[in-house]
């Protein structure tokens, strides 16, 4: 589909002067972008410019301001299960499957409408499969990413949001999740929060970049990513490099670790407005 | 050997009680993050109106024994969940509050229940066989203590298959882990958390009639004087975890029951330096994930 298809379409997503915090500490401001309703729109930006504070902001999972439309409608002041269950999946950074449950219990959990879409997570994960009695926190680094991939895949979404999808994983297994991501992105847009640019330039055609909490670059993403200087400058790396944008040095946190120095992980997850 | 006998099995029937307080007290925590204060205020409403339907029925009847059971698991799950909806929702995400309220309604509450029904303790009259003791191996040990562990066995064993097998154990079980992430699968955990509230509920009502008869009476102070030894079961087993409020129930009433006997009445005291020893070498508790 061109692009000029694709605007015509109208947004899936549009989020409007959207701010956020976590224990009172400012970790989004401001921010404005918009979701096309096909492809891949990936969100990039160095360690701890506040990434995934956005796409939780959008879900309702940290506190938050500010106008988010899903499909034309207000989703701002909703609860988090309300958003998600008009259609938007989400694969969380760090995969957070539920390490006591069984890979089974875990998808069993995810279903959310009558006939959820076993045949493609069996198509797509058939190692996943053959290990449904096993518990989901035995699984390998990669394995738990297609588990929580699987979690979306299974259900009827008009939206993905998936963040850093192959943060941590072997190259091999990049490539399946990758596959599986661009399988799913031909039937449903995706919102992309990803540090690995070639997979990047695989996947998305269209970037948001952020910087400091806010919006600093938005575009297709074939235009930024062939422009090995802005690329330098936006993300501080090369564009042709296959590793993470260097950390901010303000920040200086590394990949995987906190945002903005707020705690993350089990008491950033409490923060949530069901 | 046979004092030994009794030891053990009276410190399980103690245990079991301990059990039914703590098993909802450790649900609600691990779910929910909210420890209840006011979950003694459940058993002791659900002991109160389990007596006054069983003053109102023949004396003695394993019926109005079993009819007062029933309606101590009703009133329990019912008011916790009242307590829930109303008091505990409003306050999400306000854990400090949310204690305070739990303070306030159990303190609130044994002052109307003095208020009602008095101070004095209120003797109650069960089945005589409760009353009478069994033989084991030369130790005769008491009849109703049979009743508190098969009680304890059953919830227990209804609490497993109803985490095990249903949606909603399936959810409880995954939002004791990682609430947010519950709901970002598009699960309303709200509903959870007011399930959890009346199980607890329901169990502490049990307790609280099935402790009217372990102790002969009941009094407004019943709840409060299980609660703390149904929090140090908690702690001890880990936040969260009904194994480990089950195992740690049975350790905490044995050895209760042990240093009573052996060490010169020091059950209480030994008790709070095991929870000592566990913060200190365990502080997430025997079985918990989280401190």
């Amino acid at each position: 589909m061109t692009d000029e298809a694709r605007k015509a379409l109208g947004p899936i997503l549009r989020v409007a002067g959207l701010s956020a915090s976590i224990d009172g500490q400012q970790v989004v401001e401001q921010v404005d972008f918009e979701v096309p309703a096909t492809g891949v729109t990936a969100v990039l930006g160095r360690n701890g410019v506040g990434k995934t504070s956005t796409l939780k902001a959008v879900l309702g999972l940290i506190s938050r301001s500010g106008v988010v439309e899903f499909d034309g409608e207000r989703i701002d002041s909703e609860p988090t299960h309300r958003i998600v269950q008009r259609g938007i999946g989400y694969v969380p950074e760090d995969r957070e499957v539920f390490a006591s449950l069984t890979v089974a219990e875990n998808l069993r959990l995810a279903e959310r409408g009558t006939t959820p879409h076993r045949d493609m997570v069996d198509e797509l994960f058939p190692d996943l499969i053959a290990r449904s009695a096993q518990r989901a926190g035995s699984l390998s680094g990669g394995q738990q990413q297609m588990l929580s991939l699987a979690r979306v895949l299974m259900n009827d979404n008009r939206l993905l949001m998936v963040d850093e999808p192959t943060k941590g994983l072997a190259p091999r297994i990049v490539t399946e999740v990758a596959a599986a991501l661009e399988r799913a992105a031909a039937v449903t847009p995706v919102l992309l929060v990803e540090q690995n640019l070639p997979v990047v330039r695989r996947l998305a055609h269209t970037v948001v970049v952020i910087e400091g909490g806010r919006v600093i670059h938005a575009g297709p993403a074939a235009e930024l990513l062939d422009d090995d200087e802005r690329t330098q400058q936006l993300l501080g790396v090369h564009s042709t490099d296959h590793g993470a944008p260097k950390g901010d040095t303000d920040h200086g946190a590394p990949r995987g670790d906190t945002e903005h120095g707020a705690s993350k992980g089990a008491d950033e997850s409490r923060e949530e407005t069901p | 050997m046979s004092t030994v006998l009794l030891l053990l099995i009276t410190g399980l029937g103690l245990g079991a009680l301990y059990f039914l307080v703590a098993s909802g007290l450790s649900l609600i925590y691990g779910l929910m993050g909210v420890l209840n204060f006011a979950h003694g205020s459940f058993l002791t409403l659900g002991a109160f109106l389990g007596w006054e339907v069983a003053r109102r029925m023949p004396d003695g009847s394993w019926l109005t024994f079993g009819v007062s059971i029933l309606v101590g698991a009703v009133v329990g799950a019912t008011v916790a969940t009242l307590t829930e909806l109303l008091l505990i929702r409003p306050l999400y995400l306000r854990h400090i509050e949310q204690v305070l309220v739990t303070v306030g309604l159990s303190l609130a509450t044994v002052a109307l229940f003095e208020g009602i029904w008095g101070v004095d303790p209120i003797y109650v009259v069960g089945p005589e066989w409760l009353n009478d003791t069994t033989d084991i191996a030369g130790a005769l040990i008491p009849n109703d203590r049979f009743v508190l562990i098969a009680a304890a066995v059953i919830v227990l064993l209804g609490l497993v298959v109803f985490l095990k097998r249903t949606r909603y154990g399936l959810i409880i079980r995954a939002g004791v882990e990682n609430r947010a992430m519950v709901t970002a699968l598009g699960v309303d955990v709200r509903r959870a958390f007011t399930l959890v509230f009346a199980i607890g509920g329901a169990a502490a009502g049990i307790g609280g009639v099935l402790a009217s008869h372990y102790f002969g009476y009941v009094s407004p102070l019943i709840g409060g004087s299980l609660l703390i030894f149904a929090f140090i079961v908690t702690v001890i087993g880990g936040l969260g975890s009904l194994t480990g409020a089950a195992i740690a129930s049975v350790v905490v009433a044995v050895l209760q029951q042990f240093a009573n006997f052996y060490l010169g009445g020091t059950g209480d005291f030994m008790v709070v330096a095991l929870l000592a020893v566990v913060l200190l070498v365990k502080p997430t508790g025997l079985l918990g994930s989280k401190a």
